[in-house]
């Protein structure tokens, strides 16, 4: 049997992400995985912020002083679509967990559904924030 | 685009693929087609590389099969590759086919623009060429136990099943396990010590829901497991890859159910 011939440990290993085409699902669940981590740290700045609130004025005028700089901006812009896409990407699992939405396109459009909600969804939110400050 | 990463990107030094050879043109001013192929000769004592080939589309089959068989005949014998159905039955040419796992038989060459890159399964073990070692996927499709549990006595006759619960197989009986899905999943890439993949795990589904197996809680038992089956993210490329259409992925997910059922 030629599946015994040969060195086993000295084969190589078949490429696999540098070869395959990429598709939108694979693409929303390594999105998925990215916005999850990328939650962890956005939960620090929550924390900071909760912090700066506990310890009074000039902690506060100094955490607000970093969001309201453009990095500051930047991460919360980015936080904000993060928790939206981790939060879509659920959705999305949970059907497909029902075994609903497997079939060719349903499963496509739920992938884009994902990303096209998160970012409309972000600008939603920030055009929404926006409004309510000026008021 | 065709893929995330470089050809390289991370591959230990003994899978980097090295540029190959460029074989010629039989005959010039041919319509030609450009196949890049990988090859690996464990006797060479060198790592992969890629060759080129060209053939003449007007004197070709229309299959990526036909094309790999015509290479084989005609330019470079030593070119291995399993086959034998030619007709997508039997599974043996499943191979990475332009970005995706598929069977070269049912593969039209012209449904490829540009030139049509050959690879094994992805993340398997070579053994020479496109031939790929399946030991431990066999291996763990022994795990399922893929028959028939019975603890009732032998009938008479036959074991009937009504044409509804017949019906309920459909989409699951058809697997002809060549391991294209297990091929293209990442999950199992990178955990298939552990993880048992797409193409078993709908195998052993087909078998949680035959009416005439009487096995279904020791099977799910089997299959509890944080890692067995539970390493499935539904990234959908199992059920993308299946030559046959098949559904992995819904599967493991009413397998899952079947799990949670059973709790309450």
């Amino acid at each position: 049997m030629i599946e015994n011939g040969g060195n086993p440990k000295a084969r190589p290993r078949a490429p696999d992400l540098q070869i395959y085409r990429p598709t939108m699902t694979m693409t929303m669940s390594i999105a998925h995985r990215m916005t999850g981590a990328a939650l962890y740290m956005g939960t620090l700045l929550f924390v900071w912020w909760l912090m700066a609130i506990s310890g009074g004025s000039s902690s506060y005028a100094l955490q607000q002083r970093f969001m309201n700089s453009i990095p500051g901006r930047a991460i919360l812009l980015f936080f904000t679509w993060s928790i939206l896409h981790h939060a879509l990407g659920g959705v999305r699992h949970l059907i497909w967990d029902l075994g609903l939405a497997h079939d060719d396109p349903w499963r496509e459009y739920l992938a884009r559904a994902t990303i096209f909600g998160s970012v409309a969804g972000t600008i939603l939110l920030w055009v929404a924030a926006s409004l309510i400050k000026e008021i | 685009m065709k893929s995330y990463l470089p050809l390289n990107w991370g591959l230990p030094a003994a899978s980097r693929i090295a540029p190959g050879k460029v074989w010629p043109v039989a005959r010039p001013g041919a319509r030609v087609r450009t196949f890049q192929i990988y090859r690996y000769d464990p006797e060479a004592g060198a790592g992969p590389r890629l060759d080129t080939y060209y053939v003449d589309r007007d004197d070709c089959g229309p299959m990526v099969l036909d094309a790999l068989i015509k290479i084989k005949n005609e330019i470079d014998p030593t070119l291995t590759f399993r086959r034998s159905c030619r007709e997508g039955v039997c599974g043996s040419c499943a191979m990475s086919i332009d970005g995706r796992n598929w069977l070269a038989c049912t593969q039209a060459i012209d449904d490829i623009s540009g030139a049509i890159r050959i690879f094994p399964l992805n993340h398997l073990s070579v053994i020479k060429d496109l031939v790929v070692d399946l030991n431990h996927l066999f291996a763990q499709h022994r795990l399922i136990e893929p028959w028939l549990e019975s603890r009732t006595p032998e009938p008479k006759r036959e074991r009937l099943q009504s044409p509804i619960d017949r019906a309920k197989l459909e989409g699951y009986y058809e697997c002809i396990l060549c391991f294209c899905c297990s091929g293209g999943c990442p999950s199992y890439w990178w955990n298939s010590e552990r993880y048992l993949g797409p193409a078993v795990l709908l195998q052993a589904y087909r078998w949680l829901i035959d009416s005439r197996d009487e096995a279904t809680g020791e099977r799910l038992d089997k299959l509890e497991d944080p890692f067995r089956l539970y390493r499935c993210h539904t990234i959908m490329n199992c059920t993308k890859t299946c030559p046959k259409g098949l559904q992995p992925a819904k599967a493991i997910a009413l397998t899952k159910n079947m799990l949670v059922e059973r709790q309450h």
